[in-house]
C-alpha cells in the first residue's frame, strides 16, 4: 500500500500573533514552529500504523522552503519513508493542493491521508481541493481508518452517532481525532531519519487565486463587570443599555 | 561515533583543571546551543516523553502502590531508545557521544523519582559492566540493559560504609573448587533494588584494601531484601537495603580484577557526577517555568506578583545560576569527548578511552555535582518562596520539586566530599607536575609585591572587562591555595573549613568562565543583538560569582594568616576582585521582565 500524507508546518499555538508588511503578512519573526498536530497525530500515525500492518510505505509531502526540512526529518523519525518538499512558500490552500496533486498524479497512491485541518488558518480546504483535482473520493473529520484489499472503512462522528463508510481506493481521506496517537520518535527513528530520502522539488506554476487584504486582531478582551446576584435590574440595564444584548 | 560535528574534534583537547591557570577561549568551548538537529530531536522527544508519560502521573509514581510502575515506566524509555544512549551500536545502543548523554540526563531530570531511576539504571548500572566487563560480559549484560529488558542496580553503601564507601565489610570467598565466590554483607540505600534484576555489588576479598566488584543476578540464592525506604523525597524512586546471605557468584562474573572495585567504584560515580550536574537542569527550567506563570498569575494588593522587584530578583538569579549549571556542564561534557576522540586515536580501546576521558575532568564533574545540586536547591527553595501558601501545598507542583531537590546534594558523593576532592585532585595534580598551578601561584606572589598596573582592556571588544575579571580571579585562587598550600603542606588535607572555602572559589571561577565565554561565543557567531538574555545572565551570573568569591576568599585567608601576611593576602584579593558592581536592579528587571512577558522559562534549547 503507497501512501501519501502532506503535513503542514504551523506556529506553536503559544506563539505572539503579529502582522508585517502592513498587516498582510503573518509576523513569523520569534515564533516557534511545529508539525500541525492533526497532520502528525492522526494522519502520519495512521498511515505509518497501517503500513507497519500491511507494507508498503509512507511518503510524506510538503509544500515549504528549506527552513522546513527539519520538521520534515521529524515526520520521517515518526516512521514515514521517504519526503517530498516542493520548493516554495505555501500561498494560499489552492497553491498548496495543486502542489501536492501535481506530485501525487504520476505517483498512484492508494491513500492520501490529510489532517482536518491546520491549527494556523484553520481552511479545512486542501484535502477536499486535492481530491478534485485528483479525481479521486474524499471523506472529511473521519476517526477511524481501516483498510482491507482495496477497500477503506471510514467511522464519523455525526450528531448523536457514528457513520460507517465503505470507500474504494484509492482515496482521499481527512483525519480528526480518534484516528491516531500522538507517537514520540524514538531515538533509533530519529537517527534514521537523516538517511531517509528527502527530495527538493520545484514548485510549478498556479494561478494567483487569492490576495490577502489585510490581517486583524480580534479586539483585546475587556475585564468582567461584576454584579451582585441580587442586582437584577441592573443587570437588566447593563444587559440593555451597554452591552445591547436585549 | 555517528554525528559528523562530533567526528571532526582531533584536537588535543584542554586537561583537566588547567581552567585555573591558562585563559580559555570562547571557540574552544562548547555550547548547548551547538547541539545539533538531531541531538535536539532527541531531547524533544525526550521531553515530550516526560510530558505524557511521567508528569501526568508523578503523584502515582510517588504514592508507590504498584511495584510494577516504576519498571514498566523503564521499560517505555528502553522502547523508545532512552537507555542506550550512550551505548554503542554493536551492543544494541545508539553510539551516541557524551555530550549526547548529558543533554538526554538534563532533559529526564525534570521527572523526580523516575529521573533517579534512569540515573541509576543508565549509570552507576549499565556502566560499570560497559566500561570494565569483558566481551563476554558486555555480550550478556549490556544489550538487555540497553533496551530495557533487564533493570539495573549498583550497591556499594553499607551501613557502616557511606563516604567511607571502600570501608565495606561484604565479603566475597572464593569457593574450594575455585569456580565461584560466595558473597555476604548489608548494602544499603540501593536505588532500583526492589526490582532489578542485575547487581552490580562491591565485596572484599580477603583482607584486601580494595573492594572487588562483581555482577550478581536477582534469579541467585541468598538474597533477601527489606521494605522501601520511606524518603523525604523522590518517593516513587525504589530505595532497598539488600542483604547477601552467602549467595554463590560465578568466578566470571567478576568485573575487571581483583581490588579493582573502588577504582571502578571511583571512577564510575565521576560520570554520575557531571550527569548529576545536567541533571538537574530541566527540574531548574521547570521550576523556574512554573514560577514566571504563577507569578503572573497570582494578584496580590490588585497586581500581579511577578511585578514586584522582590519576585523579579529571585526570577533572575534562579535563572543565572541555571544558565551557569548549563554553560559549565556543557563545557566540561564536551572536554571529556574531545578528550575520549584523542585518546581513540591514539590507540588506546574505546572503553578505557571514555574512562580515562572522564577521569581527565574529574575536577570539573566534581564542580558540575556540587553546582548543579546548589543551583536546584536554591531554585526550588525560591520557588516554594514564589508561591507562598500554595508552594507549601501538595496541590502545587513546588512541594514535590522541593523534597525532590534534596537528594542531589547527599548522593554521588556528598558536596561536603566532592569539594574536597576537587581541591585535592588540583593539589594532587601539581605535585605530580601535571598541572603547573606552583609557579602560575609563584607568579601571582611576585605580581602581589609589585605595583599594581592598571589593566589594558580594549572596551570595543564584548566581554573585555569580564575577562579581564576572570584572569583576576583565577589569581586570587592561585593566590590563597598557594598560601595555604605552602603554610600546611601535606597537612592541608585535614584543614576542611579552609578547603571547603577554596573549593568554593575554584567553583565560582569556572562557572563564571564557562558563562561568560557562551555569552561571548554566541556573538561572535550570530552578532551582537544575537541573544540579549543570555548576555545579560551571563554578567549577572559573574556578579554573583565574584562576591561569592570575595566572601570565601576571605573566610578561606582568615584560616591560616595573621598579621602583616593576613594584610597582604587581603589587599591582594582586594586587588584581584577589584569591579565596578553591576546595576542589580536593571539587569534583575531586564531578565525578569523578559520572562514574564514570554510567560516561560527565559530561552529554550531544544524544540
Ligand atoms: C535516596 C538515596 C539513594 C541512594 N542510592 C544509592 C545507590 O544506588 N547505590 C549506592 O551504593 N548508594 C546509594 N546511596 C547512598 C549515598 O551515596 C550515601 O548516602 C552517600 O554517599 C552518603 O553516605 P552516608 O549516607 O553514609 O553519609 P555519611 O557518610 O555518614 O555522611 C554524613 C555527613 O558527614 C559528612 N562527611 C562524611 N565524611 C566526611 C569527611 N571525610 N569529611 C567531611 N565531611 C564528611 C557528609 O558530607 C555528610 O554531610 C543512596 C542514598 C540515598 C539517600
Amino acid at each position: 500500500m503507497k501512501i501519501l500524507v502532506p503535513i503542514s508546518i504551523v506556529p506553536d499555538t503559544t506563539s505572539k500573533v503579529a502582522f508585517t508588511d502592513g498587516d498582510t503578512k503573518y509576523d513569523k519573526n520569534n515564533v516557534t514552529f511545529i508539525l500541525n498536530p492533526t497532520d502528525e497525530w492522526y494522519a502520519l500515525v495512521r498511515a505509518v500504523e497501517l503500513v507497519e500492518a500491511n507494507g508498503g510505505s509512507v511518503t510524506v509531502i510538503n509544500v515549504g522552503e528549506a527552513a522546513n526540512d527539519q520538521f520534515i526529518r521529524k515526520a520521517l523519525a515518526i516512521g514515514a519513508n521517504n519526503a517530498v518538499r516542493i520548493d516554495a512558500e505555501a500561498k494560499d490552500a489552492f497553491f498548496v493542493a495543486s502542489q501536492i496533486a501535481e506530485h501525487a498524479k504520476t505517483e498512484a497512491y492508494d491513500l492520501v491521508i490529510t489532517g482536518k485541518e491546520t491549527i494556523d488558518y484553520n481552511g479545512s480546504q486542501v484535502g477536499a481541493m486535492l481530491a478534485e483535482m485528483l479525481d479521486l473520493p474524499y471523506v472529511a473529520l473521519v476517526s477511524k481508518l481501516e483498510v482491507a484489499g482495496t477497500e477503506a472503512t471510514l467511522e464519523r462522528e455525526i450528531e448523536g452517532g457514528v457513520e460507517v463508510v465503505a470507500v474504494n481506493l484509492p482515496m482521499v481521506v481527512g483525519a480528526e481525532k480518534g484516528m491516531g496517537e500522538q507517537r514520540i520518535p524514538n531515538m533509533r527513528g530519529i537517527m534514521q531519519s537523516r538517511t531517509k530520502p528527502l527530495a527538493v522539488v520545484p514548485a510549478v506554476e498556479v494561478a494567483e487565486h487569492v490576495v490577502v487584504n489585510k490581517f486583524e486582531l480580534p479586539a483585546p478582551k475587556t475585564g468582567a463587570k461584576m454584579i451582585d446576584a441580587d442586582n437584577i435590574e441592573e443587570l437588566v440595564r447593563l444587559l440593555h443599555e451597554e452591552a445591547k444584548a436585549i | 561515533m555517528s554525528n559528523v560535528a562530533e567526528q571532526e574534534t582531533l584536537k588535543e583537547a584542554l586537561r583537566g583543571g588547567e581552567f585555573l591557570i591558562k585563559e580559555t577561549k570562547s571557540e574552544d568551548i562548547f555550547i548547548p546551543e551547538e547541539f545539533s538537529e538531531e541531538q535536539q530531536m532527541m531531547a524533544k522527544a525526550t521531553d515530550d516523553f516526560i510530558d505524557m508519560e511521567i508528569t501526568p502521573i508523578a503523584e502515582k509514581i510517588d504514592k508507590m502502590q504498584d511495584p510494577e510502575l516504576m519498571p514498566s515506566l523503564l521499560t517505555k524509555a528502553g522502547e523508545l531508545g532512552l537507555l542506550g544512549i550512550g551505548v554503542p551500536e554493536d551492543l544494541d545502543g545508539l553510539g551516541m557521544s557524551f555530550n549526547t548523554t548529558m543533554l538526554i540526563a538534563d532533559v529526564v531530570g525534570s521527572a523526580g523519582s523516575f529521573s533517579t531511576a534512569y540515573g541509576a539504571h543508565t549509570g552507576i548500572g549499565t556502566l560499570p559492566i560497559l566500561y570494565y566487563g569483558n566481551e563476554e560480559q558486555k555480550k550478556k549484560y549490556i544489550p538487555k540493559l540497553a533496551t530495557g529488558e533487564w533493570k539495573a542496580c549498583y550497591c556499594l553503601t553499607e551501613p557502616d560504609a557511606g563516604s567511607d564507601a571502600n570501608s565495606g565489610k561484604t565479603k566475597a570467598v572464593l569457593s574450594e573448587d575455585g569456580k565461584s565466590y560466595s558473597i555476604t554483607g548489608q548494602k544499603m540505600w540501593i536505588t532500583n533494588g526492589g526490582f532489578a534484576d542485575v547487581f552490580i555489588v562491591f565485596a572484599r576479598i580477603e583482607d584486601d584494601k580494595n573492594l572487588t566488584a562483581f555482577i550478581v543476578e536477582r534469579s541467585y540464592n541468598g538474597i533477601t531484601m527489606n521494605e522501601e525506604e520511606q524518603k523525604l523525597g523522590i518517593k516513587g524512586s525504589s530505595t532497598r537495603q539488600i542483604f547477601f546471605n552467602d549467595t554463590v557468584v560465578p568466578v566470571e562474573n567478576m568485573l575487571s580484577e581483583r581490588g579493582n572495585g573502588f577504582k571502578i567504584a571511583v571512577n564510575i560515580l565521576n560520570i554520575g557526577r557531571i550527569k548529576l550536574g545536567a541533571g538537574v537542569l530541566n527540574g531548574c527550567r521547570a521550576v523556574i517555568r512554573h514560577s514566571v506563570r504563577y507569578g503572573n498569575e497570582r494578584k496580590q494588593f490588585n497586581t500581579p506578583i511577578s511585578s514586584f522587584g522582590a519576585v523579579k530578583y529571585k526570577l533572575a538569579e534562579m535563572t543565572a545560576r541555571n544558565y551557569a549549571t548549563e554553560s559549565l556542564c556543557y563545557a566540561a561534557g564536551q572536554d571529556v569527548d574531545d578528550r575520549i576522540t584523542y585518546l581513540r586515536n591514539s590507540g588506546m580501546s574505546a572503553a578505557e578511552s571514555k574512562l580515562k576521558g572522564v577521569e581527565e575532568f574529574a575536577i570539573e564533574c566534581a564542580i558540575a555535582k556540587v553546582h548543579g545540586s546548589e543551583t536546584l536547591d536554591y531554585c526550588v527553595d525560591e520557588g516554594v518562596q514564589i508561591y507562598g501558601g500554595m508552594g507549601f501545598s501538595e496541590d502545587a507542583p513546588m512541594a514535590r520539586a522541593y523534597r525532590d531537590a534534596r537528594i542531589a546534594r547527599i548522593y554521588e558523593g556528598t558536596n561536603e566530599i566532592n569539594r574536597m576532592l576537587l581541591v585535592g585532585m588540583i593539589l594532587k595534580r601539581a605535585m605530580k607536575g601535571d598541572l603547573d598551578i606552583l609557579s602560575h601561584a609563584k607568579a601571582v606572589g611576585k605580581e602581589l609585591l609589585q605595583m599594581p598596573k592598571p589593566a589594558n582592556i580594549d572596551r570595543t571588544e564584548a566581554f573585555a572587562s569580564e575577562k579581564e575579571l576572570i584572569s583576576r580571579m583565577k589569581k586570587a585562587v592561585l593566590m590563597v591555595a598557594g598560601k595555604a598550600a605552602q603554610t600546611f603542606g601535606a597537612k592541608l588535607n585535614n584543614e576542611q573549613i579552609l578547603l571547603m572555602a577554596v573549593a568554593d572559589m575554584i567553583i565560582e571561577v569556572y562557572a563564571a568562565e564557562t558563562s561568560i565565554m557562551r555569552a561571548e561565543k554566541l556573538i561572535n557567531q550570530h552578532g551582537e543583538s544575537a541573544d540579549g538574555v543570555k548576555a545579560k545572565l551571563a554578567k549577572l551570573y559573574l556578579q554573583l560569582a565574584i562576591n561569592k568569591l570575595e566572601q570565601k576568599g576571605r573566610e578561606a585567608i582568615s584560616c591560616f594568616a595573621k598579621g602583616d601576611e593576613m594584610r597582604v593576602l587581603l589587599m591582594g584579593l582586594k586587588r584581584f576582585t577589584k569591579h565596578e558592581p553591576i546595576n542589580q536592579r536593571e539587569i534583575r528587571h531586564e531578565i525578569a521582565d523578559m520572562m514574564i512577558e514570554k510567560n516561560d522559562y527565559a530561552y529554550k534549547l531544544w524544540s
